[in-house]
């Protein structure tokens, strides 16, 4: 069984394209490099995963739940980093982590706890008045607390010191190392190089390379100018 | 989880809100055995004030008695101020999300959208009906301290007139706000202020008499209340037809709702 498996799937926004037509295959344990230029669709293509948005067309499953129909079930199994973080006003980070785990039905203290611990971060801070990495690891924790079996997590690092960057890249490996599929959105090139066995390049809304990334960039290429070299057929596409 | 969690995240605009109406109803009460002798003269001239009479109701009412003097003074505070903060309160539930960008965070979690939709309308609904309780306890302390003896049934009959209006106007907000991605708020004090008006024209112009069939504050007039010494069913009815009606659009809209 894959992780996640979408095929043919399509959203538009009115008359802006979101993604059109994109299928992909995550599998079980791995990590997983979804890489593309801002606004390439890959936003919208976890939102359809989670049940946020609705596909005009296409189809998909998350650890063999069909998207459409067991959102909750799908959710209760998978931790989410969004690629924005906002909180409500006048909480502090234990009330949102215990906000978090009680919609999970789940004691997360210790879990959460020990995250805190390890990322640096106070949780008796108020969370609207974090800074923007601050509340970065606030989400980090939420979506890693309650142990899920699958990490989707969009520009995780962004905001993030370079110290901390490695913590979280360290429990990611832990996670992964346990049996955790991780689906890391990304632009930063080097991240996905780094940490990731497979990718798919994402481009006007649409995977234009998928595989693993030795594959993607090439032997005896300069990874960094193999990716820019997608990016950049992507730019001249406009 | 979502409704404890709502009753928390309203809880400062609940006791303003609660707070600033209980002050001007008791005040209002309070005032009461000053003003007795000059409403009882002034009575016959508000009630011959044609138009402006008919617009609140004072052509029908003696406001040199407690009941007649609640019914106009401490009605208007309690359905205009109750139904601006219920306007309010109905219009944020679902639309606060969005314009915080806390749905994502909050529908990525195990829930149904249908329970979301539900626990904060509850929430909506406890606010207003806290709010009431404590609104009825100041008024009957008031009315207490200035020694009248309480007008139970008709003082019950005022609170629970206006708990209805307030519920019928939070569930149209409500309803409203799934469609919404952002605002609201003006929306919302434009549907009570102008729910207000169109019973005011209502009861000056008899060409207007239809719209006591639209606006919920037809089923909260004092003067109707005190002298059928109870509520108009069909409109309190028609009232909670359309509050279930844009509550059940606010479940349909909601469940299918792209956030983004």
């Amino acid at each position: 069984m894959d992780a996640i498996c979408v095929k043919g799937l399509t959203k538009y926004y009115g008359r802006t394209r979101g993604v059109e037509d994109i299928s992909l295959t995550v599998a079980q344990g791995d990590i997983f490099g979804f890489i593309g230029p801002n606004g390439a669709g890959k936003s919208t293509t976890i939102r359809a995963l989670l049940g946020l948005i609705r596909p005009d067309a296409g189809r998909g499953q998350v650890l063999g739940l069909d998207i459409g129909k067991d959102r909750e079930a799908i959710l209760a199994r998978v931790g989410y980093l969004p690629s924005e973080t906002a909180f409500w006003p006048g909480m502090r980070v234990r009330d949102i982590l215990r906000f978090s785990a009680g919609l999970r039905r789940k004691d997360c203290r210790k879990t959460a706890e020990a995250l805190c611990e390890r990322l640096r971060l106070d949780p008796a801070r108020r969370a609207d008045r974090l800074s923007l990495g601050n509340r970065r690891k606030a989400a980090l924790i939420c979506a890693l607390q309650h142990e899920p079996e699958l990490l989707i997590l969009d520009e995780p690092t962004s905001g993030l010191d370079p110290l901390i960057q490695r913590e979280f890249f360290a429990i990611l490996q832990e996670r992964n190392r346990q049996g955790v599929t991780v689906f890391l959105s990304s632009h930063i090139l080097w991240e996905i190089r780094r940490w990731c066995a497979h990718a798919a390049i994402l481009r006007e809304g649409a995977v234009v390379a998928a595989g693993p990334v030795d594959g993607l960039i090439g032997s005896g290429q300069d990874p960094e100018e193999a990716f820019l070299r997608y990016y950049e057929e992507a730019h001249n596409g406009f | 989880m979502v409704f404890k969690h709502e009753l928390r995240q309203g809880r400062t605009s609940f006791l303003v809100w609660t707070a600033s109406i209980a002050a001007l109803l008791a005040t209002c009460v309070l005032l009461f055995p000053e003003m007795e002798g000059e409403m009882a003269a002034a009575g016959q001239m508000f009630a011959s004030m044609g138009g402006f009479s008919a617009a609140f109701g004072m052509d029908r009412l003696d406001v040199g008695t407690l009941t007649g003097y609640y019914a106009v003074e401490c009605g208007t505070v309690l359905g205009l101020g109750g139904a601006f903060y219920a306007c309010l309160a109905g219009v944020s539930a679902l639309v606060k999300e969005e314009r915080g960008r806390t749905a994502e965070f909050l529908l990525t979690h195990p829930i149904s959208r249908t329970r979301v939709v539900t626990e904060k309308l509850a929430a909506v609904l406890v606010q207003i009906t806290a709010m009431n309780l404590i609104l009825l306890a100041a008024a009957l302390a008031a009315v207490k301290l200035i020694g009248e003896t309480i007008p139970w049934r008709e003082l019950l009959l005022l609170h629970c007139a206006c708990w209805l209006l307030q519920a019928e106007l939070a569930c149209l907000c409500f309803g409203v706000s799934a469609f919404l991605r952002r605002g609201g708020a003006g929306l919302a004090m434009g549907l009570a202020a102008g729910m207000y008006f169109l019973n005011m024209l209502a009861n000056i112009s008899d060409r207007a008499g239809f719209l006591k069939a639209v606006t919920p504050f037809s089923y909260c007039e004092g003067a109707d209340i005190l002298a059928a010494g109870g509520l108009n069913a069909g409109r309190v009815a028609t009232g909670m037809v359309l509050a279930c009606a844009a509550a059940a659009a606010a479940y349909l809209r909601y469940r299918r709702k792209d956030i983004y």
